[in-house]
């Protein structure tokens, strides 16, 4: 009898254990109900966002990663901004900004515009910050992003101190006017003063920058509320908002999160106003959960696999179609949709969709899967050399399964042997991609700085370009990128751009895999959450519905 | 007493040392470089690099800036984090309170619970209430803990409303309640099952017979001379368990978004933020060592027999 009462208790133990893990997989999935698109708005309805503890002081130029770039952002306007939807130039502070060579810029500001002390923004305001920002000696990450201008060089010098505090080239002319002169003709330099770093900063910054950093003054749409580090910053609109695009709504929390799938169970519950991207975990099945509250949108940045050119036996006459042939090999739409959860958009150019000069299909037949061609491609170049690849990549950043993915699809469809190389974290395989010592194929990537093509295109595959980890040099490709810059409108240059990019496919240095997408969601509290191609929230735009 | 107190205080010294400069010189040679990583995936400026890393102190050899922080730390100066440039003591003063009601209120509902619950049914061995506190133990110890958040998280926050499913606000000591008891369930088990094994043993030894055969009133028999007696194995578990508690919370403060200790020194890891690794650990070394002296200490205070010379 004993034996069997003990029986019994085994037995109810395994059934309440079965029944615990039931409700971890189970979920609620009662809460896909769609958003009412049409409810009543409360314009000083404040929303909460997922995001996380800024690795730098909130200043212009030390805005690198997202967590405190997206809040620069939001802080601060320059004299240009991108629009959202499509990509293109907008005037914000400037009022015109003229070129006749592409070279000399002359910047005419709009008056009324002030920032959040009420100081107002003048063309000191933008040039003292520039010139503060370059200077290596005030730490600011991005301080290379002047290095266009004329005088950089004696401000941020190669070797040894700065020999001045001011770049020659920038030159106050009144209150709203100030000239910008280049070292070189760059018809797209507008374009780049859309990113944060040429935004302008206000007098009080320059006597105290650590404490402004900590409590930024700016003079974008919201305001700086409070800092309380490693749980929320909270930002309120800027009444006296100047700009296009003034906010919608009262203001933003962006709230710390440390683990994704928390904040996609504050989502599910409506504690979480938007979120920044969905969790791996969650990915699967959040389109289920959320329903028409849930956003899938393509974003300005692409990954490759790039050929290590620098070695003669990838770069010699012939081997292009080798190169074409290995990227026909691949099923990107089998991948995308698999492995990477539907994630990734395959790619068919190499510039990101919502980029201005994006022209859809650039690459051709050679970014579309078909094995048969792929082998007669490989065997007309005179084979693989070695038959043998290998893919260098740092498994720190979630790559190991598309790279072996790819390897196999290759494998498979080619008979070329193919293996991922594997570096412990992204500096010590950045190391060797940067002396050169890269065998065969390394992973490479793009994130776009400014949605232009040109950012795609020159700054990756030009002859000498920092990012141009292949070692690719086409006298032709350089020919064509150097008549887009010197073209007189943005229009133009992208078009200019599109020819060059036709080059790279017949060259095929990168085989362009796939573009990032933005997974994401918001609750039933919040209503025209749309995201830019950044990846970013129009913040602005984001309407709190009334309670 | 006093000489025992002051030869274990003593013996801190050199163990303090020693863990610092561990943590110190591992977070060093992790992989990675921290200060090329603010550059994210992109190429850094050489210029710029050259300079921060002049700024924090890169520049110099490891053991020079080892014997700066350890002087550093003497006069109280914890160092600065690497992004932000703010002091560690603050990023530490910040994530402690929040750890410290975590903890105890974890620590509450374990004593409370598991040494109550161990009580009964020791006394009841056999009995029903017994046979249920042993699969109910059995069950949260073999429950991993994220398991087990993620059913209180979905059944509690998501189901029923009660809460929301992570903490809103770390310093409210009502929101910290659910992972408490997260966070206390399986030290619960444990302290409830050394209790009742503890707490049977003795049930049948001669000085509670004694106790009995005089004429004690059953309250004081339990009280005095059987719990406190059977509490000696459960402390020495406490005491390691709070150090436990305050540090190795990690996943449960990632599971609700708790602002605490294991979050901060997760977030200083990823970012090999050496001074702020350091300083975290030194700290819990420190909470370590006087919970092993408290410990020691209760041997005493327990059992009359023990005594510390």
């Amino acid at each position: 009898m004993r034996g069997a009462s003990q029986a019994k208790w085994v037995v109810a133990a395994v059934a309440v254990a079965l029944a615990a893990t039931a409700c971890g997989s189970g979920g609620s999935s009662d809460n896909s109900a769609g958003s009412n698109d049409s409810s009543a708005v409360d314009p000083n309805g404040v929303f909460s966002y997922q995001s996380g503890e800024p690795q730098r002081p909130l200043q212009p130029a030390n805005a690198m990663e997202n967590q405190g770039g997206r809040i620069v952002k939001q802080l601060f306007m320059g004299l240009v901004d991108y629009d959202p939807a499509t990509g293109a130039l907008r005037n914000q502070v400037a009022d015109k900004i003229e070129t006749t060579d592409a070279k000399h810029y002359t910047v005419t500001l709009k008056s009324g515009w002030t920032f959040h002390d009420g100081t107002p923004v003048t063309s000191k305001s933008f040039v003292d910050s520039w010139n503060w920002s370059a200077n290596p000696a005030n730490n600011q990450i991005n301080s290379d992003w002047f290095s266009d201008i004329a005088g950089y060089d004696a401000v941020h010098p190669e070797k040894g101190d700065p020999t001045a505090k001011e770049m020659s080239g920038l030159k106050v002319v009144d209150e709203t006017h100030f000239t910008i002169d280049l070292t070189s003709p760059v018809s797209y330099f507008t374009y780049k003063l859309g990113y944060s770093s040429f935004y302008p900063l206000p007098e009080g910054f320059f006597k105290d920058p650590a404490g402004y950093g900590e409590k930024p003054v700016g003079n974008g749409p919201y305001k700086f509320k409070s800092w309380e580090h490693n749980k929320a910053i909270t930002l309120e609109a800027y009444d006296k908002y100047q700009g296009t695009n003034k906010a919608k709504n009262g203001g933003i929390i962006f709230r710390n999160y440390t683990a994704g799938e928390a904040a996609y169970k504050d989502l599910m519950s409506d504690t979480l106003d938007v979120l920044d991207q969905v969790d791996p975990t969650d990915l699967p099945k959040y389109k289920d959960d959320l329903g028409k509250r849930a956003v899938d949108q393509p974003q300005g940045a692409i990954q490759n696999i790039s050929f290590a050119l620098y070695n003669q036996e990838w770069n010699a006459p012939g081997k292009e179609k080798v190169r074409q042939g290995l990227s026909m090999a691949i099923d990107r739409e089998t991948i995308t949709k698999t492995v990477l959860n539907g994630n990734r958009q395959p790619a068919d150019a190499f510039v990101a969709p919502g980029v201005m000069g994006y022209k859809a299909g650039t690459c051709g037949d050679a970014c579309k899967f078909d094995p048969a061609k792929a082998k007669q491609l490989i065997q007309d170049g005179g084979g693989v050399p070695g038959n043998k690849i290998t893919i260098l990549y740092n498994s720190d950043g979630g790559h190991k399964e598309w790279v072996d993915a790819v390897c196999n699809s290759i494998r498979q469809n080619t008979g070329v042997e193919c293996l991922g190389d594997p570096k412990p974290d992204f500096k010590t395989s950045r190391d060797l991609v940067t002396k050169k010592q890269v065998p065969s194929m390394m992973r490479t990537g793009w994130v776009q700085d400014y949605p232009l093509n040109a950012n795609f295109l020159r700054d990756v595959y030009g002859t000498g370009a920092a990012a141009n980890d292949a070692g690719y040099s086409s006298p032709e490709f350089d020919k064509l990128t150097k008549e887009a810059d010197a073209a007189t409108s943005v229009e133009k240059t992208a078009e200019l751009y599109q020819q060059a990019e036709a080059v790279l496919a017949k060259d095929m240095p990168a085989i362009p895999l796939w573009y990032y997408k933005t997974s994401s969601g918001y609750s039933k509290n919040v209503q025209n959450v749309k995201f830019d191609s950044f990846g970013n929230p129009v913040y602005t735009d984001v309407e709190v519905k009334k309670k | 007493m006093g000489r025992f107190v002051a030869r274990r205080l003593l013996q801190m010294i050199p163990v303090f040392i020693g863990t610092t400069a561990l943590i110190f010189f591992m977070v060093h040679v992790l992989p990675g470089d921290p200060v090329a990583a603010m550059w994210g995936d992109k190429a850094p400026d050489p210029v710029q690099l050259a300079a921060l890393k002049h700024q924090m102190r890169f520049d110099e050899p490891l053991i020079q800036q080892y014997l700066d922080y350890m002087g550093g730390l003497v006069t109280g100066d914890f160092g600065k984090t690497l992004g932000n440039q703010r002091p560690v003591l603050d990023v530490i003063t910040e994530a402690l309170p929040v750890t410290i009601r975590l903890a105890l209120l974890a620590f509450a509902i374990e004593i409370v619970l598991g040494v109550g619950i161990g009580l009964v049914s020791g006394l009841r061995r056999g009995k029903l209430f017994d046979k249920g506190t042993l699969v109910m133990t059995l069950l949260l110890i073999s429950i991993p803990v994220p398991v087990l958040g993620f059913v209180f998280q979905t059944v509690f926050g998501q189901n029923l409303g009660w809460v929301t499913p992570t903490v809103q606000d770390s310093n409210d000591i009502s929101q910290l309640v659910l992972p408490a008891v997260v966070l206390g369930s399986l030290s619960l088990a444990y302290v409830a099952r050394l209790t009742r094994t503890s707490i049977a043993e003795n049930i049948k030894a001669d000085y509670v017979r004694t106790a009995v055969a005089k004429g004690l009133p059953r309250r004081k028999v339990i009280g005095t001379h059987l719990l406190r007696n059977s509490l000696i194995p459960v402390v020495t578990f406490l005491g390691t368990d709070l150090g436990a508690l305050m540090g190795g919370a990690i996943v449960t403060e990632g599971i609700f978004n708790v602002k605490g200790v294991g979050n901060a020194l997760f977030m200083a890891i990823n970012h090999k933020e050496g001074p702020t690794v350091s300083g975290f650990v030194a700290f819990l070394v420190l909470v370590y060592l006087a919970a092993g002296l408290i410990v020691d200490l209760l041997y005493a205070v327990l059992d009359p027999r023990i005594r510390y010379a």
